[in-house]
């Protein structure tokens, strides 16, 4: 098989506006190198700003605003389409190259019907009839296991589910049989029991077609499943690039092998769990508009442990901390906290009890003020609940940021001068000075890179064991529970389906849900997809 | 903040501005003549003696301009700036208390809104006394409506931010919530807005005075001068254009001051974008 696409000495290159500075150039992307062969698929992983995306789309000679491809080439069975004209281009994309988004909810006009959008390209392209191409895309959606495929077509966007909408996506770039796709995290939005369809979808889909394609993720796991090469890269650099067996069973680069190694966190659940530091008992509760969102919840964590809700999104999970922490009044059931009833609402609740149950957010963009400097942020609290103030406050609010591991340079930053895992340490501290005795974590580490996020839950464990905190940690991500958790509660539609200690929780025999949520956490391991499948397959046969 | 950060245009805008407030404070002493001295003919061409030339009735164009800026300036800023201290304070209850106070503050000033301003002063000016304080008073009712919509929509979507749920959470007053958790995020577009509003004031006190019901002869202001001297354009002469070009030039002086403020606050460290 011939080289389809050869990517040589890529350079990209960005201008950024440092506030207050004069703008300077940043380099993206530092001449990286890779060929890709008809019919293979090129797995890119790294964390963000890793330049994974830029490289995918300067494979369609695309620089997204204000970026710039400096340098390099980027040949397409022989032609450097970097040197194509506007029509040249044009006559690529969308034909012999096309494009999966992250976000297929943002990537859809919603004015439109599916279908249409869907074998748009194709038409503009002159590739097929209309009546053809609309045959093609009813085979593609059978083929990528869309629910109706003869109606889906006439559905409109909102009308599908988020799993639906990219697999229609992923039919989109299909349509025009590419020579090439890139697939930019299609199903990092994604719920784990959804991802694994659509993951099984794409990987049927590029088999059936042959077709060539890029697949970007950070998710290590993911991406075994699909490729055949992986490619590891980071600050725009490559830093190791192989087959897949060669990468995730013997990684040569230190930096490979930590993400390999990752979730090496170990935490033995503790052995007493009977005794409650919050108790709640058969909580339910609503918005506005009184359709219940949780139904009759009781569950307890104990002094000193974990207790991890795990499930997927609208299962009821942060609306039973919204509960916690008296931001919703449940409306029914009570609330224990150190063995006193406590107020439903915050208005009512003491300052005391406040600074008791603390709790940290998933966006720590959004949960700092952005106009307030980070000793602002952590001194705040002691001003607050202990009247700290001046040189006792500072030292105090040094010390804090000490036992996040960040020193004390950092305390006249605004968060705007910190990095996604600073802000969320800084988060932590914010809630450490109030002197709680549980922090409520809601998801406090799905919006960061798995290293980072790695480093965030070591921080908490140590600070567990120093301080005998208590802790609620809010997840949709089962590797976390098993790492950090005493006890687990699963929940699903609002409902608490299963809930005790680690051991007991997450060991058969499983309830149907929690059977599924275990199964289609993708594994790092080659083949973990094609099992599943195929267990899933005899046991539907066996029904 | 160096000085050269600061843009020219901010630099034209400042002197405008500064230029006019000399002329307001130090009107006695600067204009050569006094505000209502009738020094010659009406309509007198301008010459060595009379810079700018007399006006309808003979009194030196250049001294009233300047004793103008006086009565314009103090009307259209106080205005303003009344307008912004109760529309914030009412606009920003109204986002973080929500309910039945957000509801009957909107509507109220909702149905303020819905009677067109200049009929609506018009009518209270021509009931009330006239005096400077009812006509502050009323210009400031009347844009204090517009400052109570911009500012409880910017409120609304910081009152939303995690932030602040978390400084709720901590169990902070309200005045803490307003003044340190939402002011200082929504400054860019109110910093907008009051340049645009000191710009509105000092053009709506113009039509008043046009009209006969702002600011009462013979003291000076520039409104009132362009009325008094509008016959004269039929006969060539220029003397109302010059109050006309004094308000146009403050408006644009105070806007360039306004838009690099904007820039500065929108690109401020920890600054939430281009707001």
């Amino acid at each position: 098989m011939g080289k389809l696409l050869s990517v040589r000495d890529l350079k990209i290159e960005a201008t950024s506006y440092p506030p207050g500075e004069p703008p300077r150039r940043i380099s993206i992307v530092n001449g990286v190198s890779f060929d890709l062969e008809k019919g293979r698929v090129l797995g890119l992983i790294g964390e963000s700003g890793a330049g994974k995306s830029t490289i995918g789309l300067a494979a369609l000679a695309y620089g997204r605003g204000g970026v710039e491809i400096t340098g390099g080439e980027v040949t397409l069975d022989g032609t450097d389409i970097l040197k194509l004209g506007k029509s040249g281009i044009r006559g690529l994309r969308g034909r012999r190259i096309c494009y999966v988004a992250q976000s297929a909810a943002a990537a859809f006009n919603p004015a439109h019907r599916l279908g249409d959008q869907v074998i748009e390209a194709t038409l503009r392209h002159g590739l097929l009839s209309r009546d053809a191409a609309r045959k093609r895309a009813l085979d593609l959606f059978r083929m990528l296991g869309l629910p109706d495929p003869e109606s889906f077509g006439r559905r409109y966007p909102h009308q599908v589910s988020g799993g639906q909408l990219q697999r229609a996506m992923t039919a989109m770039a299909l349509c025009p049989k590419p020579d090439l796709i890139v697939f930019d995290e299609p199903t990092t939005a994604l719920d784990v029991t959804t991802q694994i369809d659509v993951l099984a979808a794409i990987k049927h889909a590029i088999e059936e077609t042959g077709t060539a394609a890029l697949y970007i993720t950070h998710d290590l796991a993911v991406v075994a499943q699909i490729s055949d090469e992986i490619m590891v890269l980071r600050h725009g650099d490559m830093v190791e690039h192989g087959p897949v067996r060669q990468i995730i069973e013997q990684p040569v680069q230190d930096y490979t092998k930590a993400l390999v190694n990752m979730r090496s966190i170990r935490h033995d659940e503790a052995p007493d769990q009977s005794g409650a530091l919050l108790r709640m008992e058969n909580i339910s509760a609503s918005y506005g508009d009184g359709v219940p969102v949780l139904h009759d919840i009781s569950l307890h964590v104990p002094r000193g442990q974990t207790l991890a809700i795990v499930g997927e999104s609208g299962s009821g999970k942060s609306t039973l901390a919204r509960v916690a922490t008296g931001l919703l009044p449940p409306s029914a059931g009570r609330i224990e906290f150190g063995g006193q009833v406590l107020p439903p609402a915050r208005k009512a609740r003491s300052r005391d009890d406040l600074r008791r149950l603390q709790l940290i957010y998933q966006m720590a963009d959004t949960a700092m003020n952005p106009r307030q400097t980070v000793r602002e942020i952590i001194g705040r609290p002691l001003t607050f609940y202990e009247g700290l103030r001046g040189s006792a406050r500072v030292a105090r609010v040094k010390e804090l940021l000490d036992q996040i591991e960040m020193g004390s340079g950092f305390i006249d930053r605004y968060p705007a001068e910190l990095s996604g895992g600073q802000k969320q340490r800084v988060a932590i501290a914010r809630a450490l000075a109030a002197k709680p005795e549980l922090i409520i974590c809601d998801e406090p580490t799905s919006a960061l890179d798995p290293l980072v996020a790695d480093g965030i839950l070591k921080l908490l464990l140590r600070l567990q064991e120093e301080q005998g905190l208590s802790y609620i940690f809010i997840t949709h991500d089962i590797a976390i529970v098993r790492a950090i958790a005493d006890s687990v509660a699963v929940m699903h539609g609002g409902r608490l389906v299963r809930f005790g200690p680690k051991s007991r929780a997450l060991a058969p025999p499983f309830d149907d849900y929690t059977d599924l949520l275990l199964k289609s956490v993708p594994e790092l391991e080659i083949g973990w997809l094609e099992r599943i499948l195929a267990t899933r397959r005899r046991e539907s046969a066996g029904h | 903040m160096n000085r050269r950060s600061i843009p020219l245009t901010a630099w034209i805008g400042f002197a405008g501005i500064l230029l006019a407030f000399i002329c307001a404070i130090f009107a006695p002493w600067i204009a050569p003549y006094g505000e209502t001295e009738i020094v010659g003919d009406v309509w007198q061409p301008a010459d060595a003696q009379f810079l700018l030339g007399l006006d309808n009735l003979g009194r030196d164009l250049l001294s009233r301009l300047i004793y103008g800026a006086r009565t314009t300036l103090f009307v259209a800023l106080s205005a303003t700036v009344l307008a912004f201290s109760v529309g914030i304070a009412l606009s920003f209850i109204a986002a973080v208390s929500r309910g039945m106070i957000d509801m009957v503050l909107s509507r109220l000033n909702d149905l303020m809104m819905s009677i067109p301003t200049l009929i609506l002063a018009l009518v209270v000016l021509a009931v009330l006394p006239q005096s400077l304080t009812v006509l502050i008073l009323v210009i400031a009712a009347l844009e204090t409506t517009r400052v109570f919509r911009l500012g409880r929509a910017v409120a609304l979507d910081v009152a939303v931010m995690d932030f602040v749920e978390a400084a709720e959470l901590r169990g902070e007053g309200k005045l803490w919530i307003v003044f340190r958790e939402i002011l200082p995020n929504t400054l860019s577009p109110l910093l907008a807005e009051f340049g645009l509003r000191f710009a509105f004031a000092i053009l709506f006190v113009s039509t008043l005075s046009f009209l006969g019901l702002g600011i009462q002869p013979p003291t000076a202001d520039w409104g009132g001068m362009v009325k008094d001297n509008k016959d004269g354009i039929i006969f060539g002469v220029s003397a109302a254009l010059l109050p006309g070009a004094a308000i146009a030039a403050l408006t644009i002086c105070v806007n360039l001051v306004v838009d690099w403020l904007l820039r500065r606050t929108s690109s401020l460290k920890g600054g939430r974008g281009d707001g």
